[in-house]
């Protein structure tokens, strides 16, 4: 689904993200996991070309190094910003139909479905989404970025400010989505619920990639339990 | 005390009639100043032209008055877009100091060229009879234009409502005015939503700007400068970034301008500066304006 290779990131003088390869391979979900600094959502930008980068990264075939954010917004890609980013000053339904911009014919389809899956939105969908609680919001973040129905979808610490229990409702729902045939690169610095449910995991570390594997192996490696998984 | 509530009533309709004109052309500041921060010096000079466009589809073409007013908003529009093209849109990244020079460079080469090949003089704008058809209802006194005017404006006004709230182009231009990235993460092209918004912006300036021909039948190079300035006054009276907000601004000032003439006449000759003295209690006192926006705040 999706290839990189020697992937630098920078902001002007500052390397962010210093060569590293990845792939995720179609139907699963993949974690990239790393404490504060690490280079996890400049590596997200990079996908999108929303930063300065080098590198290849090639989707589905080809080479994105030439499109804009948008076009391959278009073309397959969906991101779950970091914090959310929902329209606050737009109400949740609003939100929902600029997820859907570019894809008029599937948007009242799609918004049932996000209401089926989050009914707790649903009840607001007249709010404005700045009065939605975070867990809300970051309810409302997918679903957003479900309507353009993307290939991949990219989410970015979508566990970030949330209770354990709010956490706990979004990680099944990402789980589900994997079954309903969406690929998906996850984004942690919550290494265990990101272990928990994805295939294959990388560790990012200033920008280098210092581990990687199988998810299920990760959890049981000592280095992994001492480091980001608390003991 | 008859003919007092008669020339109140009198004096109403004009205000409404003025306050509908600073009304439209506010609307296009306001709009770009949410999506691009920038306040477009050059939007009053867009509106000159406008009104230029329709003079010379009526004096040169021979249009009628509804077929050159067409012209005129397509007109300005086109005009507002390609300023945007070719003047704003490589300067997206850049200090937004320099975003204001252009505009104010602009500004200069749109008076100075329309000086150049048509002089200053100011021209005779023709117009139609039926607006200058006078009506009069119980000794109120008024003229056709002077109804038209603001029931185009509430219709204008209704419709740019509709597309802000109701289509997803509106709602996109919306969003931008909060967060340029996240409207990319869309799919969405932002630049295209920013010239859509000077598309819009600049196609009411015109019909603002024909208006102001109808009301004073005449047409001039700078007749953009003084207009923009109360315009762009009445927008941060309002609320700089909200439409409803420069709508009520505009009214403000219009009505505010009627009142000091028809009623303090000794002042009447300060009735321009009116606009400016509001500008600047409302700086001083609430500077996001009455239906303000802050933008500081809710910025990510
Ligand atoms: N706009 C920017 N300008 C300069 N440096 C930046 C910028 N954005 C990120 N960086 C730097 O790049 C490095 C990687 O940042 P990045 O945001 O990718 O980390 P992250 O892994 O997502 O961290 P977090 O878990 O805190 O979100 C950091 O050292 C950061 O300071
Ligand atoms: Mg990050």
């Amino acid at each position: 689904m999706i290839r990189v290779n020697n992937l630098h990131v920078y902001y002007g003088l500052i390397e962010a993200v210093k060569g590293i390869d990845f792939k995720v391979q179609e139907g699963q979900i993949v974690s990239l996991i790393g404490s504060n600094g690490a280079g996890k959502t400049s590596t997200l930008e990079a996908l999108l070309n929303s930063v300065k980068k080098t590198g290849e990264v090639n989707f589905s075939g080809y080479d994105t190094i030439n499109h804009k954010t948008h076009t391959l917004v278009q073309r397959g890609f969906s991101l779950v910003p970091e914090g959310r980013r929902v329209f606050i000053n737009l109400t949740v339904e609003d939100n929902l139909r600029m997820g859907a911009f570019n894809n008029d014919e599937n948007y009242e389809r799609l918004k049932d479905a996000m209401y089926e899956l989050f009914p707790r939105i649903k009840e607001k969908r007249l709010q404005m989404a700045g009065t939605l609680s975070g867990g809300e919001q970051q309810m409302l973040a997918i679903s957003r970025a479900l309507m353009s129905e993307p290939k991949l979808l990219m989410l970015d610490e979508p566990s970030l400010g949330l209770a354990p229990k709010i956490v706990g409702e979004v990680f099944e729902t990402i789980a589900k989505l994997k079954k309903e045939g969406i690929t998906i690169l996850l984004v942690e610095q919550n290494a265990f619920v990101a272990l928990k449910i994805s295939d294959y995991a990388y560790v990012l570390e200033n920008g280098k990639i210092v581990m990687q594997g199988v998810s299920k192996d990760m959890i049981g490696n000592d280095e992994i339990r001492k480091k980001y998984l608390g003991g | 005390m008859l003919m007092d509530s008669l020339e109140f009533i009198q004096q109403m309709i004009n205000g409404f009639s003025l306050g509908s004109m600073y009304a439209l052309i506010a609307i296009g500041y306001t709009m770009v100043y949410g999506v691009l921060r920038l306040i477009n010096f050059a939007h009053g000079d867009i509106m000159m032209v406008g009104a230029f466009l329709g003079y010379f589809g009526m004096a040169v073409l021979g249009l009628p008055f509804v077929a050159a007013t067409f012209l005129a908003v397509v007109g300005s529009s086109l005009l507002g877009m390609l300023t945007d093209k070719i003047a704003y849109k490589p300067l997206r990244n850049a200090p937004k100091i320099s975003l204001l020079i252009t505009a104010i460079g602009i500004s200069f080469f749109l008076e100075n060229t329309f000086n150049v090949f048509f002089g200053g003089t100011p021209r005779p704008f023709n117009v139609p009879e039926y607006m200058e058809y006078i009506i009069n209802v119980g000794g109120i006194i008024f003229s056709v234009a002077s109804l038209i005017v603001p029931i185009v404006t509430l219709l204008l006004l209704a419709i740019i409502l509709w597309v802000l709230y109701k289509t997803k182009y509106g709602m996109a231009i919306r969003a931008l005015a909060f967060d340029v990235n996240t409207v990319n993460l869309m799919g969405i092209d932002a630049n295209r939503i920013i010239m859509l918004v000077f598309g819009m912006g600049s196609a009411l300036a015109a019909i603002g700007g024909i208006f102001w021909a109808v009301n004073y039948p005449s047409v001039e190079p700078m007749m953009g400068v003084l207009i923009g300035l109360k315009a762009f006054a009445a927008a941060v009276v309002g609320g700089i970034g909200s439409v409803g907000g420069a709508v009520i601004g505009g009214f403000i000032i219009g009505f505010t301008e009627v009142v000091v003439v028809a009623f303090l006449p000794e002042y009447s000759g300060y009735k321009d500066a009116f606009a400016f003295v509001l500008l600047i209690l409302v700086l001083l006192f609430k500077p996001t304006g009455i239906l303000g926006i802050n933008f500081d705040k809710s910025r990510f």
